[in-house]
C-alpha cells in the first residue's frame, strides 16, 4: 500500500536525534510561575484568586472568561504574587497571574470519577471544559468545543494526530512511547463520545517503534487503527493529516467536523485522559529542549508557568551562546526575545540555536522557479500571494485564496532567492483575519 | 547570554539551495553541450563563447555599476545567458557579433526590464532573433572547417536524406551548441536529478512536435523523418535548456503543460509551414509571451477546494 500522505510538503534537517533517546524527566519549578490569562485562541481567563491568597497545585486560578474560552490552574503551591501584564512567547505582553512557589507541592483533592462506561456525553465535556484542556500542538483552541460538534452522530473518525512533523521536536514522541496507554485511554474518551467514529492514531514512519508499540496496544480494539503517515512536513497539519488518513478534503472555511473528523494533538488526548479517567485538570505538557546551543538536550514533563530559563538550567545549560531560541519548532514556532517567558498550554519545544539560518540570508529577486508551488500543501501560489501581500492588493490576494494558506513556512523554506514569503503572507493574512473581526 | 537575540518570524530555517547554486547547476549542465561544440568545431568556437560570456557579465555588471543598483553577477545568471546565446551561434560567426548579442541580450532583454527574474524574454534567444533578423547571412551561414553545405533540418525540408546517427551524435553543420542530442540529454539529465527542471515542459513539447510533423510533415508516421526532427535544429537545446528557463515560464504546473503544447505546435507551424528549416527560437520566444495569459487560465485550486489532488 502507498504510504499515506498529502501532495506537496518538503524534508528539512529534523535534528530529532539531539533529544529522541532522552527519557522524559520531571522539572520541578524554583523560582516564581507564571499564568498568561491568554494561552489559547478566545477570550481570556479571568482570575479568581487575588494577590496575596494561598494557592495549592491543582486549584483553579482563572476561570473561563466566555464560551471560547479556558480555565487555568496552580501547577505548584503558593502565594500570588502579583495580577500583572508578564512578556510571552509572542512578544506581546499579557495580563498574568504570577505565584510565588512554596516548594511543597501540596495538592487539592481531585474528584473522584465515576467510571468511563457510566460517564453521559454531557459529564465528559463538561471534564474536559473544566481541565482548561485547549490544543496543545500550538494553536490553542479550546478542546471540548472540537469534542462538542452540532451533530456528534456525523462524526466518521477521531484522529489522534502523532504525526510530530516538526524537526527537532520529541515531545510527542516521548509521550507514545512511554505512556501509549494514556495516549489510547484518551482516544477511548473522544471515542465515547461518537457513537460511529472509528479512531485513528495517525503517526509518521519515522517513529517505528511507535507505530508498533500502538499497534499492539490497540490490536484487541476494533474501533482504533494504527495509521502510518509518511515522513514529510507539513504531515501533522489538520488539514493535511485528515486528507492523509481518510482522503477528505476541507479548506480554510471548514471545520474538521464538516468532513466528519476531530482532530487532537498527543498530549491534548493524554490531557483529556487525565480529566476525565484521573480528575486532574491541565497542569503540565511535555517539552522538548534541544539545538545545537544546549549541552544536554532533554524531554521534560513541565509545570505550565514555569520559566524557560529553568528549563535551560535543567538541560545542562548553554554549551555555545544561542543566537536564535525558538519556542516551538523551527518551521512554524515563534522566536523569541529573551529566555524570560513562562511555558504555556501550547509550547511544545525549547529550540536554542547557536546559528540564524534568516539573517544570514539576504533576499533577492524571485526567479519564478516554481518551487514554492511544487511544495505548498495549500495548493496556492505563495510567489503571487506574496507579491499581492507586498502591495497591498486585497482584491488580489483574496481571489487567488491568500486565506487558504496554513502558514506552515514551506515556501520560505525551499525559495532559491530566500525571499520571506511565508512572513509577508502571513501579515496580510492577519490584517484580512483582523479586519473580518470589526 | 546576550540580551540582543535574532527575531524574525517563522519559519527559521531554510534549504541550503540559492539562486546562485541553481544557475551553476544549468552551467555544468551546459558543458558537455558546450564541450562538444569546441571538440565538432574548434577552438573558434571555445573563443566565441568566452567572448560572449564576457559580453554578457561585462554588460551585467556595467549596467548595475552606472545605475549604482546591486552588482548581481555573482548569481551565474549572466553566465548561462552568454553560454546559451554563444551555443546557439554559428561558429563562422564574428566575435563582435557575441559581444552585440550579449549586450542585446543583458541590457535590453534583461536589465531594462528590471533585472534578474523580470524579464518576460529569455534574453539569450531575445538576442538570437535580434541577431538573426539584423544579420541574417552571418547567423544562418554554417559552413566551416569542418562541415559545409546545409545543416540536417534544411536538408530534410529540402527533401534531401539525413544521417540520424550523425545527428544523435552531433556530427553535423548547426551551431555551436545544438547539434549533439547525446551532449545535451546528459546535460538535461544533470538538471532532472538536481531537481533544477522536470520533464513536464520537454516532454509536452517534444511530443507535441512529434505528434505534429506525423499530421502535418506530409510523410505520415515516417520514424526516420520523425527522429530527424527531434534531434535536428535547436529543439534539444530549446526545449530542456530554454524553454524550461523558470522566468520565462509558466510557473504554475498545468500552465506548463499548455506552454509545452504551445511550443510544440509553433514549432511544427514554423518548421513545416514557414520558409525556415528551424522553429524553435521563435516559438520559444512567442511563448514566453503568452506566459502570463496561460498562467491566469491555470491558476491551480487551493487546498479543500478541489485541488488537494493535484
Amino acid at each position: 500500500m502507498a504510504k499515506l500522505t498529502f501532495n506537496g510538503g518538503i524534508h528539512p534537517y529534523d535534528g530529532k536525534d539531539l533529544s529522541k533517546d532522552k527519557p522524559i524527566r520531571a522539572v520541578l519549578p524554583k523560582g516564581d510561575l507564571v499564568y498568561p490569562l491568554s494561552q489559547h485562541i478566545g477570550a481570556p481567563a479571568k482570575p479568581v484568586v487575588e494577590k496575596g491568597d494561598h494557592v495549592l497545585t491543582g486549584q483553579k486560578i482563572a476561570e473561563a472568561g466566555g464560551f471560547v474560552s479556558a480555565p487555568i490552574y496552580a501547577t505548584v503551591s503558593g502565594t500570588v504574587k502579583a495580577i500583572e501584564p508578564r512578556r510571552v512567547v509572542t512578544g506581546d505582553s499579557v495580563m498574568s497571574i504570577i505565584i510565588e512557589n512554596d516548594g511543597l507541592y501540596e495538592e487539592v483533592e481531585y474528584p473522584e470519577r465515576k467510571p468511563l462506561e457510566e460517564m453521559t456525553r454531557e459529564e465528559i465535556i463538561e471534564c474536559v471544559k473544566e481541565a482548561g484542556i485547549v490544543g496543545m500542538g500550538g494553536a490553542g483552541f479550546p478542546t471540548f468545543i472540537k469534542l462538542s460538534p452540532k451533530e456528534p452522530e456525523k462524526i466518521d473518525y477521531v484522529i489522534a494526530n502523532c504525526a510530530e512533523c516538526e524537526p527537532y521536536l520529541t515531545s510527542d514522541y516521548r509521550r507514545m512511547l512511554e505512556e501509549p496507554e494514556k495516549l489510547v485511554g484518551g482516544l477511548k474518551v473522544s471515542l465515547k463520545l461518537f457513537e460511529n467514529a472509528r479512531g485513528i492514531l495517525a503517526v509518521e514512519d519515522n517513529k517505528p517503534d511507535c507505530i508498533e508499540l500502538l499497534k499492539n496496544l490497540t490490536k484487541d480494539e476494533p474501533r482504533i487503527s494504527v495509521k502510518e503517515l509518511k515522513t514529510k512536513y507539513p504531515q501533522g497539519a489538520e488539514r493535511q493529516i485528515i486528507y492523509a488518513t481518510t482522503g477528505r478534503a476541507i479548506n480554510s472555511s471548514m471545520l474538521p467536523a464538516d468532513a466528519g473528523c476531530v482532530v487532537n494533538n498527543v498530549d491534548t488526548v493524554v490531557a483529556i485522559y487525565h480529566a476525565v479517567v484521573e480528575g486532574k485538570p491541565l497542569m503540565n505538557r511535555i517539552v522538548t529542549v534541544t539545538g545545537d546551543a544546549i549541552a544536554d538536550p532533554c524531554n521534560f514533563i513541565v509545570r505550565i508557568g514555569t520559566n524557560y530559563h529553568e528549563l535551560v538550567e535543567e538541560a545542562g545549560g548553554f554549551k555555545q551562546e544561542p543566537v536564535k531560541v525558538v519556542s516551538g519548532g523551527p518551521m512554524m514556532g515563534f522566536a523569541l526575545f529573551g529566555l524570560d517567558v513562562p511555558t504555556t498550554k501550547t509550547a511544545s519545544a525549547l529550540l536554542c540555536l547557536t546559528e540564524d539560518e534568516v539573517s544570514r540570508m539576504e533576499p533577492s529577486a524571485c526567479i519564478n522557479c516554481g518551487r514554492c508551488v511544487e511544495v505548498c500543501p495549500g495548493r496556492v501560489v505563495p510567489r503571487l500571494l506574496a507579491d499581492y501581500a507586498e502591495h497591498y492588493d486585497e482584491e488580489a490576494f483574496l481571489s487567488h485564496d491568500g486565506m487558504e494558506c496554513c502558514e506552515c513556512g514551506c515556501c520560505s523554506f525551499v525559495c532559491p532567492a530566500k525571499r520571506p514569503l511565508t512572513q509577508t503572507i502571513k501579515s496580510m493574512r492577519k490584517m484580512q483575519l483582523a479586519k473580518k473581526k470589526k | 547570554m546576550s540580551d540582543l537575540m535574532k527575531v524574525s518570524s517563522n519559519p527559521h530555517v531554510r534549504s541550503k539551495s540559492t539562486t546562485s547554486s541553481i544557475m551553476l547547476t544549468v552551467v555544468i549542465a551546459l558543458l558537455p553541450a558546450a564541450g562538444f561544440g569546441i571538440y565538432n568545431f574548434g577552438p573558434k568556437a571555445l573563443l566565441l563563447i568566452l567572448v560572449t560570456v564576457a559580453s554578457t557579465v561585462a554588460t551585467e555588471f556595467a549596467f548595475e555599476k552606472i545605475c549604482k543598483k546591486k552588482i548581481t553577477i555573482g548569481d551565474y545568471s549572466a553566465v548561462v545567458t552568454g553560454l546559451l546565446l554563444a551555443l546557439n551561434l554559428p561558429v563562422s560567426a564574428p566575435w563582435w557579433i557575441g559581444v552585440v548579442g550579449g549586450v542585446f541580450a543583458i541590457l535590453v532583454v534583461k536589465m531594462l526590464f528590471g533585472g534578474i527574474g523580470q524579464n518576460f524574454m529569455n534574453p539569450a534567444l531575445g538576442a538570437r532573433c535580434f541577431l538573426l533578423i539584423s544579420f541574417t547571412s552571418i547567423m544562418t551561414n554554417f559552413d566551416c572547417d569542418a562541415y559545409t553545405g546545409a545543416t540536417p533540418l534544411a536538408a530534410l525540408k529540402s527533401g534531401e536524406s539525413v544521417n540520424i546517427l550523425d545527428m544523435v551524435i552531433g556530427r553535423t553543420a548547426g551551431t555551436i551548441g545544438e547539434t549533439s542530442m547525446i551532449a545535451i540529454v546528459i546535460g538535461a539529465c544533470i538538471l532532472i536529478l538536481f531537481g533544477i527542471i522536470d520533464l513536464r515542459i520537454p516532454g509536452t513539447y517534444i511530443v507535441t512536435l512529434a505528434v505534429f510533423v506525423t499530421l502535418f510533415g506530409g510523410r505520415g508516421f515516417n520514424w526516420p523523418y520523425i527522429s530527424a526532427h527531434l534531434s535536428g535544429g535547436g529543439l534539444m537545446l530549446g526545449a530542456f535548456f530554454m524553454a524550461t528557463d523558470y522566468v520565462t515560464r509558466p510557473i504554475t504546473k498545468k500552465g506548463q503543460y499548455v506552454f509545452g503544447f504551445l511550443l510544440g505546435v509553433l514549432t511544427g507551424i514554423f518548421r513545416i509551414f514557414g520558409p525556415s528549416a528551424e522553429g524553435v527560437s521563435y516559438a520559444i520566444i512567442i511563448g514566453n509571451l503568452l506566459v502570463p495569459l496561460i498562467e491566469k487560465v491555470t491558476l491551480p485550486k487551493a487546498f479543500g477546494k478541489g485541488g488537494e489532488k493535484a
